[in-house]
């Protein structure tokens, strides 16, 4: 084990980080602000990249492309929507239906290959592995960052407009939005359509950074989200209150998962096993709120016993 | 205007639950009616609100709201007549909000909510003086979160967000049955100053017998499903506990027990 290897994979892990903080916003939208538990992402994150990537291969302008990958994304978050609020289905089921159906769906658009790759020299890719440590303007950091704020501020004006304002209403108190004249059925198949573009976006991106599309890149990716999510509510929950900062923080999170993992992988863990340390970590941050209502009523009770 | 011919809703129609929570009721209110509800536990009080409110399809009758047909419109299209306090002050209000988001929200019931500013300047300034008439220091905390209120403070506040945009018929479900009694005599004078002021028509339920009869002009007694007693006008002003009490054993049959109102 030495330094300089981890601090040589630093840059790339912060790369990755970053484009799974796109995906993270994603998440946090449906997950905290809608209060939903969307699973659709796992199956988005592998479309936006095989809708993308599979474009660009017959030709399309890299921009169309990516923009048809959000689209893509977006209507996985409609046909969700549809499910659970057209038939009543639960949300975590709708998610798991559309998932699944999206397996096939990206499979069937990848011409039936369960990878496709495509080349940095010969198409026009918006990030690439490949200048993570160039100094300039190609840097993947550097473009990821930028589309990264560039996201935010969008979603800061949304979600600050009338139409925003209900979607965050409908998580907050579905009863009090509907008695408040929303349309509570319409916010949330919103919702679920942009966090599932924003996911696509994030796909397509990652397609690019490795230069290729996989299947199964998206597997286990509604955990990764989710563990972004927690860690930045762990570490900044105090510090940002601003819904803008609150993005920010969420894509931290991301960049500091990958930091982590990238250390635990360093210290030699088989990576067979991450997702199984991801998924533990995860349980253990969503049980903490848990434990710690328990301590504070145990706690509570003493102090009462103490007083008598 | 407020018409309700022959509703019914059964609960768990076709099983051992089944229950009928309102039976055939028929109800009419007129303009700037402020009727006050009672009735035991389960007497379909809330159910006959909810009804109103379009929480739920009804199986049979129909709503009618100042010459709107409102029997088959989802519940947030009603909304833009209605205006709703609940008896758990968590309902009424957004906790992760803030108190103007919240008032924001509710000043758009009813109307198309586009891509503008969720909550501009102008509203801001007219919401600090609307807070400022509760009297509860609101207005200096206006983008406080409405999680860190007591429950009086959000049941005034779910108050003025249910009449900032002046709703047809106003629903008050026992709104100050979770309150301590001082905050909620005070949340009920606020109520009856806010519908008097207004001229709302007004559906207000209530477990205090006493607040029945000094609230309002007109009282309705609700028993299994139906309403039972209906007084109005110079009756209601001379009624007494003793005699609501009576008119319930009279029309239902039974001795009035129930514990929750005999006590307050
Ligand atoms: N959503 C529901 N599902 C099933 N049963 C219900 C539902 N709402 C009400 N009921 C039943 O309908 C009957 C009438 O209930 P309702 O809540 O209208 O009574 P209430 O007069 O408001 O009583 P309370 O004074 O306890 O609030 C009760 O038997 C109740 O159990
Ligand atoms: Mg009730």
């Amino acid at each position: 084990m030495n330094l300089l290897s981890l601090l040589n994979a630093l840059p790339g892990a912060v790369a990755q980080g970053l484009i799974w903080g796109i995906m993270a916003i994603g998440v946090f939208i449906t997950y905290k602000v809608l209060d939903l538990a969307d699973l659709t992402v796992d199956g988005t994150m592998a479309t936006g990249g095989a809708v993308c990537v599979m474009l660009m291969l017959n030709g399309w302008n890299v921009w169309l492309a990516l923009l048809c990958a959000m689209a893509a994304g977006m209507l996985a978050g409609l046909v969700t929507g549809l499910f659970h609020t057209g038939m009543g289905i639960p949300a975590i089921l709708a998610g798991i239906l559309t998932q699944l159906s999206l397996y096939s769906l990206n499979l069937a658009v990848m011409d039936f290959k369960a990878n496709q790759g495509i080349n940095v020299t010969k198409y026009q890719l918006i990030v690439s592995q490949r200048n993570v440590r160039t100094a300039d303007l190609s840097n993947p950091i550097f473009i990821t960052l930028l589309i990264l704020v560039l996201l935010i501020g969008i979603l800061y004006w949304f979600f600050g407009t009338e139409t925003g304002s209900a979607l965050r209403a409908t998580g907050a108190n579905d009863a009090m939005s509907r008695a408040q004249g929303i349309n509570t059925k319409r916010t949330k198949i919103l919702g679920l359509i942009i966090s599932n573009g924003i996911v696509a976006l994030a796909s397509a991106l990652l397609a690019h950074y490795q230069g290729f599309v996989d299947v199964n890149m998206g597997r286990g990716a509604i955990v990764i989200g989710l563990a972004a999510v927690i860690i930045s509510e762990v570490l900044f929950s105090k510090l940002f209150r601003n819904f803008a900062l609150k993005l920010l923080g969420v894509s931290i999170g991301a960049v500091l998962y990958f930091i982590v993992i990238q250390v635990v992988l360093w210290l030699g863990l088989n990576t067979n096993l991450l997702k199984l340390l991801s998924a533990l970590i995860v349980a253990a941050f969503l049980g903490l709120p848990y434990w710690r209502a328990g301590l504070a009523a145990k706690h509570h009770r003493k102090g009462e016993h103490g007083h008598a | 205007m407020l018409d309700i011919v022959n509703v019914k809703k059964t609960f768990n129609q076709k099983t051992v639950n089944e229950r009928t929570a309102l039976d055939s009721v028929n109800l009419h209110l007129d303009e700037e009616d402020f009727v006050t509800v009672i009735g035991g536990n389960g007497a379909g009080k809330s159910t006959l609100l909810n009804a109103v409110a379009g929480v739920w399809p009804v199986d049979s009758g129909s709503i009618v709201i100042d010459g709107m047909d409102v029997t088959d419109m989802p519940e947030h299209r009603r909304a833009a007549v209605l205006g709703r306090v609940f008896q758990d002050p968590m309902m009424g209000t957004a906790a992760t909000m803030q108190i103007e988001e919240n008032l924001a929200l509710a000043a758009r019931r009813g109307q198309r909510r586009t891509l503008k500013s969720g909550i501009t300047r102008e509203e801001r300034d007219v919401y600090r003086s609307q807070l400022a008439e509760l009297g509860l220091g609101l207005e200096d905390r206006m983008t406080a979160k409405v999680g860190l209120l007591s429950g009086g403070q959000r049941q005034a506040l779910t108050l003025l967000m249910a009449t900032l945009k002046k709703p047809k018929l106003l629903l008050l479900d026992e709104h100050t049955a979770a309150l301590d009694p001082r905050t909620a005599a005070k949340v009920l004078e606020l109520s009856e100053k806010i519908i008097r002021e207004n001229r709302l028509m007004t559906l207000m339920v209530t477990h205090n017998m006493k607040d029945a009869i000094r609230y309002g002009n007109r009282l309705i007694m609700m028993n299994g499903g139906k309403i039972i007693l209906d007084v109005s006008g110079e009756e209601k002003k001379q009624l007494t506990i003793e005699r609501l009490m009576e008119a319930f054993a009279e029309a239902s049959g039974e001795s009035f027990v129930n514990d929750r109102m005999l006590l307050s």
